[in-house]
Parts: C-alpha cells; structure tokens; sequence
C-alpha cells in the first residue's frame, strides 16, 4: 500500500506541476513518519516538497489558499487525530470558500492522513474521524482498503475540485497487492462503492481496514452457515454510494454496517437509517450495527480489542440480522 | 517624505477613502432600518489602512480579509453595487446571497475573502503566497487582520511559516484597539508588533493608522520588499473603529472621551488637508467629490435594494464544483 500511495503522488506531480506536496518531515531523509513520501524530495526537489513546522492549522490553511490560487495541494497531516488542530481551517474554510464564494472558486485540496487503531499507539493516535467530516458539507472523505484502491484513489483525490480528506488505514501500510502500472493511469471514481464480494443473503457494508475483517467474515458465514455475504466497501465516506448500498439491499434484505470508528453517531447510523427510511417499504428490514464501544481507543492491546470490533463482530452481527428474520441455518432459501 | 506623492494620485485615493466611509454610513443606515439581514461591522475610522495599503497593489495581487472587511474589498476595487447586492442576500451579489456581509469574495480582482474567523485568513494568506512563490509569480499577498487575530495560534503560525520561507506577504495588522469589547493591551502583553516581528526574524513597524501617508511609506516598504523575494512584513496599523464591534453595539466599554479623541483625528480630514495645502483640492472640490462619491454609493445601493431574491432551491448549488 504504501508504495501505491507514492507512485500515485508521483504520477501526479509528473502529471501536473501545479501539484506539491506539504507537511512535517515529509523530505527525505526522513520520507514522512510512515515513508509514504520518501524519495519525491529528491526527485522532485524542495519547492514541490517542502518540510513545515509543527503547525497544523497553518499547514491546512496554507493548503486552502494555494489551492484558490491555482496549485494542488496535497498536505500531510501525520495522524488523522491532529485534524483537531487544523478544524477551523477544514470545516469553517476549505469546506466552505466554493460554497460561500457563490461558486467563484474551487479548492482543489488534499489531505493525506493516517490512523485508526490496531498498533497500540493509545488514545490521542488512534481515532478514526470519518464521521466528524462526512457530518460537514463540502469536505469528501476517502479511505482506501487495498494498494489497488489507494493508488486509484489518491489520484482521483488530487484530480478532483474539492477538498478531499484522504484516510490511509495504518495497518495496511504494509499490505500487499496487485497495483495498476503508470500507463494504465487507472482512477477510481470518486463516491462509487465497490463491491469487494458478491452475495445473496446479508449485505455487510464497510470500507478501510475492515474491509479485510468483513471479507474473512464472509468467508465464515459461507462455511459455517451456508450464508453468502455481500461485502461492499463503500471507498468514499463523503458523499457515499446510496444506490450501490440500496441496490444490494434490496437483494439482500439484511444489513449490517461496520466500522472500526466509534458507533455512536458513526457513519453506521447514517447508513443504516438512510437504508430504513428507503426501504420501510420492503417485507422485512433487518439491520445492524457494528462499531467501536463508547471509549476513547486505549493502549494495552487487549483494551484496545475489547473497545475496538474485528471479523468476530460481523459475523455475529449478520448471523443477528438473518436469526431475526428466520433466515438463518435451515431457513436460508438456496 | 508625504512631499513625495503626486497629488492628483491622492485626491484618488482620498475619494476611496470617502468611498469607503460612505458605503459604511449606508450600510449602517440600512440596517439600523432592518433592510438587511444578519449582522454589520463597520470600519469607519479605519479607512486609511485598506486604502494605504491597497495603493501599492496590482490588480492581481490578492488579498485576505475580515469580518470587519468592507474596506478591504473596496480599495481593492471591488464593486459596492455586487457588496450591497450581496448585503442584501441577492443572487446578483458576489457569493449569490450565501456569504453575506462576512464573506464577501472577487476572485477576480484578487480578494480571497473576507472571513467570518479570527485569524482564520492568515493561514489562506500564507498558503496563496507559497502558490505564487512555487510558481515564480512576482505577485504579492496582503492580509488584514485585527489586534483580536494577534493572538490566535493561526496567526503565530501563519506568520512563522512565511518567515522561514521568505513568502510575500504583508501582515496587516489593523489595531483598532477592541476584540469585540476586550481592550487589546489588557490581553497582549507585547506593546508593539515590532516585537513579535522580531521574534519571527523578520522587519515589522508600528506606524499611525489615521495617517494616510504613513500607511503608504510603511505599506511600499513592505510590497517592494516582497516582490523582490525578500519575505514578508509585519505592520501594525493603529487605529479606531468609530462605532461598536458591529453596528448596534451600544460599546460601554470605551468612553465617550476616548471616542472623540480619535473621531478627532479622522483620517479624512488629514488627507484633505494635505490636499489643500497643495492646491490640490479647494472646498468647492471637496464638495464636489463628496457629492459624486454620494451619489455613486446612493445609486448602489438602490441596486441592492432591487436584487432578485434567490431561488430557496439555489441553497444547494455550489456544495461541490464535481
């Protein structure tokens, strides 16, 4: 993943001059806390990769204003949790200028950031914000699950007129894949779901890490009950894919939505309740929420397991649903 | 050094300056009569400022503002047809009816925005001049603020990050002594800019708000350091705000005396004086100007007055460009 990440801000600034790169030890040597930048300083040089002081609301910030002014930006903001710091500059600017400016301005600006839980790294280096910015109009907010994904994805993020908040799950830095090369030029079409695996029976929405956790909870639910899980991983948060959701929904009549971000008004209950008002109309509605319990996400690993849900979680949860609407073990029509 | 200044090029700026005024009189009048929406910060008193700065500019240099910002954008030859259009939440205004008084923006002519946060612009400022730097621009950025943004961390960090890269920016710090009601001195412990300048590591100057042609030497100091590659500058404009933190803001907090003592030093009439002792502008002049300038903000005005209500379903234009 990571080295999909760098070719694709590689690709871009070949692409387009008007693309450079901002934020806190991103030149190398360093190459960025998590190397996903190593090597564009030197290839690239410093004006297009420039190390910026512990200034987070001014890194941001700085990003609005070259954006209005004709450059692409794409910030590095190391953790997604230091977003707190650059809120004004997010919320209150970047997502508003097009809109208050009466569509005078696009603001074509990318924040890379990473996070989420899984390495112990404790409370304040460890949240997933993705509900906070799809609760802001204006902002889109992009999490890639697979090296394919991410490549495909930046580049759609770079290339798009608004600001885009771009959430690299940690844990897959190091995961594996197959990558489009150069020539293919392949980008992923931002606020368009994918369908990760087909199924009949209980569709399970999800995106980033998980989506790894909700594909091996298929792969139980297949063979220990019999039950094909449909595993959409929705890549866009903000604004995200209602027909692709709706769509396997209605085939599916069962949902389960699960996210590794708190489930307090998470993105679950955005989905699960756009899904209910959408589909009062269907014979049975069956729908459940998976998240992380109501806790800050702890240091000591088996803490942070306890707070933080896994395949383990979906599986029963998609058994839940299909047990409420008699569909599970023999009930399930074949 | 004031000797210096063509005075025909002075009598243009003194008919901004009463541009400036007389929209602020206007807009507080309509107001104060419930003709326009929302709320209303008026920077009469403050017109030297925008307009001592804004002379060194080129049509494409840019600008960031504040919610104190209609000067700003005037001197920097906005239209007050589309700002009272846009006071009045019309679909011919310049953000169609969805910025208002806060947040009035002309790409065109370079005004970023006014802004509805403290200190909010100076970050965007910063970020449009490392847009112009990575481009080789010799285009140059001023950004307003207030005595209230000074201590924001997005001020300290704005500011330090043009330093260490030599961006061109002028800090424009307009002190006009309250952030809403708090007296500037009972929340800043540094008694001047200058030093906070120094701290960056780079110039700053306090220089006379009220006084037109000290704004002007400070502000080309500090535009023709910057175009030149030289960074950027801190100025600290002292000056006064003759109403309230906005318009019905009765402002108990300040005394009756101190008002006068600065309407005393209107910058106005200094400009006009130094207009005069030039023969540069006689009262039949002055008078002339004044009416035209009268007349041009009455005419846009009415204008505003007669915009098209925007269409309730527009609310939803404009949250995305794709």
């Amino acid at each position: 993943m990571r080295e999909a990440l760098r070719e694709a801000l590689a690709e871009e600034m070949e692409r387009d001059p008007s693309v450079f790169l901002l934020g806190e030890d991103i030149e190398d040597p360093m190459g960025g806390s998590y190397k996903v930048t190593l090597g564009l300083s030197t290839r690239f040089g410093r004006l297009r990769v420039r190390n910026a002081p512990i200034s987070e609301a001014a890194i941001v910030g700085a990003g609005v204003g070259a954006a209005v002014t004709g450059s692409r930006p794409v910030v590095e903001v190391m953790y997604m949790d230091f977003l707190e710091i650059a809120m004004d500059q997010l919320v209150s600017q970047a997502a508003k200028i097009r809109y208050m400016s009466g569509g005078q301005v696009a603001v074509p600006l990318t924040v890379r950031c990473q996070g989420g839980p899984g390495r112990a790294a404790g409370p304040q280096h460890s949240q997933l914000l993705e509900a906070w910015f799809a609760h802001v109009p204006g902002l889109k907010v992009v999490v890639p699950s697979t090296p394919r994904d991410g490549k495909a994805l930046l580049k759609a993020a770079i290339r798009d007129p608004d600001p885009v908040l771009f959430f690299e799950p940690n844990i897959l830095y190091n995961s594996r894949g197959p990558v489009p090369d150069p020539e293919a030029d392949e980008v992923a079409p931002l606020g368009k779901a994918d369908v990760k695996r087909p199924g009949r029976d209980v569709t399970v929405v999800t995106y980033g890490a998980m989506v790894a956790m909700a594909l091996e909870a298929a792969e139980r639910l297949a063979r220990e009950d019999g039950v094909a899980a449909e595993v959409i991983d929705l890549r866009t948060v903000s604004p995200w894919d209602r027909e692709t959701v709706l769509a396997s929904f209605r085939k599916t009549r069962a949902l389960v939505v699960a996210h590794q971000a708190v489930r307090q008004g998470g993105m679950g209950a955005e989905i699960a309740a756009t899904v209910y008002e959408e589909a009062l109309d269907e014979v049975d509605v069956e729908i459940a929420r998976v998240g992380a319990r109501f806790a800050p996400t702890p240091f000591a690993p088996e803490l942070e397991r306890y707070v933080v849900p896994g395949a383990e979680e979906i599986v029963a949860a998609a058994r839940e649903t299909l047990e409420r609407a008699g569909r599970l073990g023999a009930a399930v029509g074949r | 050094m004031a000797g210096d200044f063509d005075p025909a090029w002075v009598t243009e700026l003194y008919r901004c300056m009463l541009r400036i005024r007389a929209f602020e009189e206007k807009a507080a009048e309509l107001y104060q009569k419930g003709e326009l929406p929302g709320f209303l910060h008026s920077s009469v008193g403050q017109e030297a400022v925008p307009v001592g700065v804004t002379a060194w500019l080129e049509r494409d240099d840019l600008i960031t503002s504040t919610h104190r910002g209609h000067g700003h954008i005037l001197a920097k030859g906005a239209d007050p047809a589309r700002m009272f259009l846009e006071l009045y939440g019309s679909e011919e205004g310049y953000n169609r009816g969805k910025g208002g008084s806060m947040h009035i923006m002309d790409f065109s002519i370079g005004v970023l925005g006014a802004n509805g946060i403290v200190g909010g612009g100076v970050p965007i400022a910063v970020g449009a001049a490392l847009s112009l730097q990575n481009r080789g621009s010799d285009r140059v950025v001023a950004c307003f603020f207030g005595d209230g943004a000074v201590t924001t961390g997005a001020f300290h960090e704005g500011v330090n990050m043009a330093a260490i890269w030599d961006l061109p920016v002028l800090f424009v710090c307009e002190n006009n002594q309250y952030a809403e009601s708090t007296p500037h001195r009972t929340v800043d412990r540094a008694r001047d800019l200058t030093v906070r300048a120094q701290g960056y590591g780079i110039p700053g100057e306090v220089v006379d708000g009220n006084d037109l042609f000290a704004v002007l030497e400070a502000a080309r100091r500090a535009v023709e350091r910057a175009r030149r590659g030289g960074g950027p500058t801190l100025l600290e404009c002292r000056t006064y705000r003759w109403y309230g933190h906005y318009i019905g803001d009765p402002a108990v907090y300040r005394s009756e005396e101190e008002v006068a003592s600065w309407k005393a030093r209107d910058p106005l009439g200094r400009v006009a004086g130094w207009l005069a002792e030039r023969g540069a502008l006689d009262e039949e002049g002055e008078a002339r100007l004044r009416a035209e300038v009268q007349a041009e903000i009455e005419a846009a005005a009415a204008a505003g007055a007669r915009g098209r209500r925007p269409a309730p379903e527009s609310a939803l234009e404009d949250v995305y460009a794709g």
